[in-house]
C-alpha cells in the first residue's frame, strides 16, 4: 500500500500546482477529456502490469491496437460485418497474438523482450500492409453505439473511465482475492518454487499474455473509434511503453511478483496528467517526452531511496 | 624436515553465528602433495577460501616462509604464490585459451592505447601448455575443448602466475577415469618441479595413489592426520566419521509394508547410461547415502518429473503411474522437499501464510476466489502443528531461519496428505533442536504410513533416522544396506566403490 499511497500524493501534489497555475484544469471538459484518456489508456496498462507480475514484458500492445484498429475498419466500413462481430472478432485475434506469444515464451523458452520485439514490428508491419498504409477510418454516420463507447458519456463520466472502472474491479479481484492471481505473484517471484510446488507454471505464464492482448484488443476498440481516423503507421505508437511506464510507476517491479492494479491505474492518471500539464502551461510540446521521462526517473529514485531506507532500518533493528 | 612453506594456527571462522572453523591449524611443506578430506560440512572449502583470499578468518595467523600474512582478496593471494582451482571452473568459454590464461592481466603495447599483446599472450601460453604436456594451440576456443582440458587450462593459468601452492578442490569429480590418470600424471610431474600441492578430494583410491600425507577436518576441527605410510582407505573414513552416535533419533516401532512405492529401471538426464531401481515401503524411511554429485538429487527431481526421466517406470500400490511434470507428481501424493529452499521450495518474498498455502490452494478457495479466512485458518494450524516460530503468519518466510523455513516447506506438503515425501538434505544448514523436531516429525509421518526417501551427506543422519539406506555412486545404486548391517564405513565403502 504504501507504494500506491506514495504515487497517489504525487498525482493530487501535481494536480494542485497545475490547478494553481492554470485554473482551466479544473473546467469540466478538460476533467471529462482526462479521464477519458485515463480510461483507455488504464485498461491497456493493467495488461501491461500483468504481464509484468510474472516478470515478463510485452512490447507488442501498441502494434496489436493500430492491427485492431484497421482491421475493424475494414470489417464494418469495407465487409460490411455486423458490427459485434467485428468488434469480438477483432478482440479475438488480439487476444489469440497473445497466446502464441505466450507459447513461444514458455514452450521455446524464447525471452519475453524479443517474442513481443517481434511481435510490434510485425503487427505494425502487418496493419500497413493490409491498409495499404492509408488512413482508415468509419466516416461520419454509423455505428452509434460504438462511437458512444469511446466517446460518450454517462452521468458525465466519459464511457472508457467507466470501462476501466469495471475492469479495475475485476481484476482486482482476480490479483487480489482468486487463486490464479497469487499463482501469478508466486511465479513472478520464484517460478521454480511455483513449479516444484505443482502448480502448472506454463500455462498461467501464457494466459497473462492472452490477458495483456485482450485488454490491449479493448483498448484498440475504443481508440479506434475515439480517433476515427487510424493511420497505420502511427496509431498506437509507443503506447506499449506509456503502459510499461505506468505500470512501473504504479508500483510493479520490473522483476516481478509485485504491483497492484490501483496502483497502475494511478501511474495512467499521472502520466495524463503530466501530458495535459504540457499543454496548460505552455510547455513546447517537443519536451513532452523529456517531461515524462524525468517525473517517471524521479519517481523510481524516489522509490529506491525509500527502499533502501527501510532496509536499513530493518537491518539496523 | 624442511620447514614448512605454508602454516596456519588457530584459525577461527564463523558465518552469522554458526563456526565454520574452530581454530584449525593446517601446514604445507615444499614440493608434497597434502591431501585435505573429511565429510562435507567438515569445514575443507572453508580453510581452502581463506587460504585463496576469498573468506576472511576471525582468529588465527597464516604464515608464509616464516613471515606472517594477510590475504584481504583473492588478488592478494594470488600475488603471494597461491593457486586455487575450484570446482566449479573459472573459465570464459567465449574466449581462446590463451585469452582465459591471461584474463584480467593481458599483456599491453603502444603505451597510452593499451592495444593487447596477442603474440606475448600466445607465447607465454604455449610454454605452460607444454610443460603440462599439452597437445593443443594457445588459439583454441575454450567451448571446444573437454572439462579435463578446462581443468588443465585453470592449472596452466595458476602455473603462469607463479603458484608455489595450487589448491585443487575435487579436481576429479566430473573427470573419466582416463582423464583422472592422467591430472594425477599433472599432479605427480609439478610435485617434481618443486610446486605444493592441497589435493581436497573425497576419492580416498585417489588420495592414496598421489598423497604425501592426509590431513583430517571434522565438523570444523582438526581431527588429525596420516603419513605416507599410515595412509589406508580404513584409517582415513574412520578419521572422518569416528564419533558417537548421539540418541536425538526416534527409533522406528511398526513394521513397514515393503513394496508400497518402487522405482523400475530409472534413467535421469545427468546419468543416462546407469539405471536406478528401488522401492520403498509405506512407513519406511529409506535413507540415500552418497557422496555430493552421486546422483541422488537426479533421482529425487526425475521421480518428481522436475526433469523428466530417460527412461524407467513407477508404481504406487501396485498401480503404474506416469509422471511428467511436477504437477503429475503432485496429483499423485508424491512431494520433495528439494535442496536449495530458498530457490526452489519457497518464494522467499512471501508471506508464510503464502508460502504453506500454495499447493493446495483449491482447497481453500470457491470458483477460483480464495476464501481468506479459511486459508489463514489453515495455515495457523500448519504453525501450531510444526512448531513453527514466527510472530504471524503474514510474516515474510525470507524472514525466518533455516529450520522454520524448511518447517514451512513440511507443513505446505503435510496440509495434502502425502503418500510418498522425498527430502533432499533435509537438515542442512539447520541448528541442532529444529533438526531433532524435524527427525521426530519424519517418524511419526512414517508411523502415519508416509513412504520416506531422505537423501542425506550427512553420515550421522543417514545412520540415524533410516530404516534401510540405498548408496549411490556415480549415477547408479551400488547397494541398498538394512538396518542391522547399517554402519559407517559399509556405506562409504560403497559412497566411494
Amino acid at each position: 500500500m504504501r507504494k500506491e499511497l506514495g504515487i497517489f500524493i504525487l498525482l493530487l501534489l501535481l494536480c494542485v500546482v497545475v490547478a494553481a497555475i492554470n485554473p482551466r484544469f479544473l473546467v469540466a471538459s478538460n476533467l471529462q477529456n482526462i479521464s477519458r484518456l485515463i480510461g483507455m489508456f488504464g485498461i491497456l496498462s493493467i495488461g501491461a502490469g500483468v504481464v509484468i507480475i510474472t516478470s515478463g514484458i510485452d512490447l507488442s500492445v501498441g502494434s496489436i491496437m493500430a492491427l485492431v484498429g484497421i482491421l475493424l475498419s475494414i470489417f464494418l466500413t469495407q465487409k460490411k460485418w455486423p458490427s459485434v462481430l467485428a468488434v469480438l472478432a477483432v478482440i479475438a485475434i488480439a487476444a489469440g497474438l497473445g497466446w502464441i506469444h505466450g507459447l513461444l515464451i514458455t514452450r521455446l523458452k524464447i525471452q519475453p523482450f524479443i517474442v513481443t520485439l517481434c511481435g510490434l514490428l510485425f503487427y505494425r508491419g502487418l496493419a500497413r500492409f493490409i491498409a495499404n498504409d492509408a488512413t482508415q477510418g468509419f466516416g461520419s454516420e454509423g455505428f452509434m453505439w460504438l462511437r458512444n463507447l469511446a466517446s460518450g458519456q454517462l452521468l458525465n463520466i466519459p464511457t472508457p473511465f467507466l470501462f476501466l472502472i469495471l475492469i479495475g474491479i475485476l481484476m482486482w479481484v482476480v490479483l487480489q482475492r482468486s487463486v490464479y492471481g497469487r499463482y501469478l505473484f508466486a511465479i513472478g517471484r520464484n517460478e521454480e518454487a511455483a513449479r516444484y510446488s505443482g502448480i502448472g507454471t506454463r500455462k498461467i505464464i501464457s494466459s497473462a499474455y492472452v490477458l495483456s492482448g485482450l485488454l490491449a484488443g479493448i483498448t484498440g476498440v475504443l481508440m479506434a473509434f475515439y480517433t476515427n481516423s487510424i493511420s497505420p503507421s502511427s496509431h498506437g505508437n509507443f503506447y506499449e511503453l506509456y503502459a510499461i511506464a505506468a505500470a512501473v510507476l504504479g508500483g510493479c517491479s520490473l522483476r516481478g511478483g509485485e504491483g497492484s492494479v490501483i496502483g497502475i491505474v494511478i501511474g495512467t492518471a499521472l502520466l495524463q496528467v503530466l501530458q495535459n500539464l504540457v499543454n496548460l502551461l505552455g510547455i513546447p510540446s517537443s519536451l513532452n517526452f523529456a517531461v515524462m521521462g524525468t517525473v517517471i526517473l524521479i519517481g523510481v529514485v524516489a522509490d529506491e531511496l525509500v527502499r533502501r531506507r527501510a532496509v536499513r532500518k530493518r537491518v539496523a533493528q | 624436515m624442511a620447514d614448512p612453506l605454508l602454516q596456519m594456527k588457530g584459525i577461527v571462522k564463523r558465518f552469522q553465528g554458526v563456526t565454520a572453523l574452530r581454530s584449525v591449524d593446517f601446514e604445507i611443506f615444499p614440493g608434497e602433495v597434502l591431501a585435505l578430506i573429511g565429510e562435507n560440512g567438515a569445514g575443507k572449502s572453508t580453510l581452502m577460501k581463506i587460504l585463496g583470499g576469498v573468506h576472511q578468518p576471525d582468529e588465527g595467523v597464516i604464515n608464509l616462509d616464516g613471515k606472517p600474512v594477510t590475504f584481504h582478496s583473492v588478488s592478494e593471494s594470488i600475488a603471494k604464490g597461491i593457486g586455487f582451482i575450484h570446482q566449479e571452473l573459472n573459465l570464459l568459454d567465449n574466449l581462446d585459451v590463451a585469452g582465459n590464461v591471461f584474463l584480467g592481466r593481458e599483456p599491453v603495447w603502444g603505451g597510452p592505447l593499451r592495444m593487447l599483446d596477442y603474440g606475448k599472450m600466445r607465447q607465454d601460453t604455449e610454454v605452460h601448455l607444454k610443460r603440462l604436456g599439452m597437445q593443443i594451440s594457445s588459439r583454441t576456443s575454450l567451448a571446444t575443448l573437454s572439462l579435463a582440458q578446462q581443468q588443465m587450462i585453470e592449472i596452466a593459468k595458476a602455473l603462469s602466475l607463479h603458484a608455489r601452492i595450487l589448491i585443487m578442490d575435487e579436481p576429479t569429480s566430473s573427470l573419466t577415469l582416463s582423464e583422472t590418470a592422467r591430472l594425477l600424471d599433472v599432479v605427480k610431474q609439478l610435485r617434481s618441479e618443486g610446486v605444493s600441492i592441497i589435493y581436497v578430494s573425497h576419492r580416498l583410491s585417489e588420495i592414496t595413489e598421489i598423497a604425501d600425507r592426509v590431513t583430517v577436518l571434522r565438523d570444523g576441527a582438526n581431527a588429525g592426520g596420516l603419513s605416507k605410510s599410515e595412509i589406508t582407505r580404513e584409517r582415513m573414513v574412520k578419521m572422518m566419521i569416528g564419533r558417537d552416535l548421539e540418541d536425538f533419533y526416534v527409533q522406528p516401532e511398526s513394521t513397514p509394508r515393503p513394496g508400497f512405492f518402487e522405482v523400475k529401471g530409472l534413467r535421469t538426464a545427468r546419468f543416462p547410461k546407469r539405471e536406478v531401481s528401488f522401492s520403498v515401503g509405506q512407513g519406511e524411511i529409506l535413507g540415500m547415502a552418497g557422496l555430493v554429485g552421486a546422483g541422488r538429487t537426479e533421482v529425487a527431481q526425475a521421480i518428481c518429473g522436475i526433469d523428466k526421466p530417460q527412461a524407467g517406470s513407477m508404481t504406487i500400490d501396485q498401480k503404474p503411474i506416469q509422471i511428467q511434470s511436477p504437477k503429475d507428481a503432485v496429483a499423485h501424493g508424491i512431494y520433495l522437499v528439494p535442496d536449495d529452499r530458498r530457490r526452489f521450495g519457497l518464494v522467499i518474498d512471501m508471506s508464510v501464510l503464502e508460502n504453506m498455502t500454495l499447493p493446495a490452494l483449491s482447497r481453500y478457495s470457491s470458483q477460483g476466489i480464495i476464501n481468506s479466512k479459511a486459508e489463514h485458518k489453515a495455515a495457523e494450524e500448519g504453525v501450531k502443528k510444526l512448531n513453527v516460530k514466527t510472530h504471524s503468519v503474514d510474516a515474510r518466510v525470507g524472514n525466518l531461519s533455516g529450520g522454520n523455513q524448511q518447517k514451512v516447506i513440511l507443513a505446505k506438503w503435510l496440509a495434502l496428505n502425502p503418500k510418498v515425501l522425498i527430502l533432499d538434505e533435509p537438515t542442512r544448514g539447520i541448528d541442532v533442536g529444529a533438526k531433532a523436531e524435524i527427525y521426530s516429525l519424519l517418524r511419526a509421518l512414517a508411523k502415519e504410513g508416509v513412504a520416506i526417501i531422505a537423501i542425506s551427506s550427512d553420515m550421522e543422519e543417514v545412520l540415524g533416522i533410516s530404516d534401510r539406506v540405498a548408496v549411490m555412486h556415480e549415477g547408479s545404486l551400488t547397494g541398498i544396506l538394512k538396518r542391522q548391517d547399517l554402519n559407517e564405513e559399509a556405506i562409504m565403502k560403497l559412497a566411494v566403490h
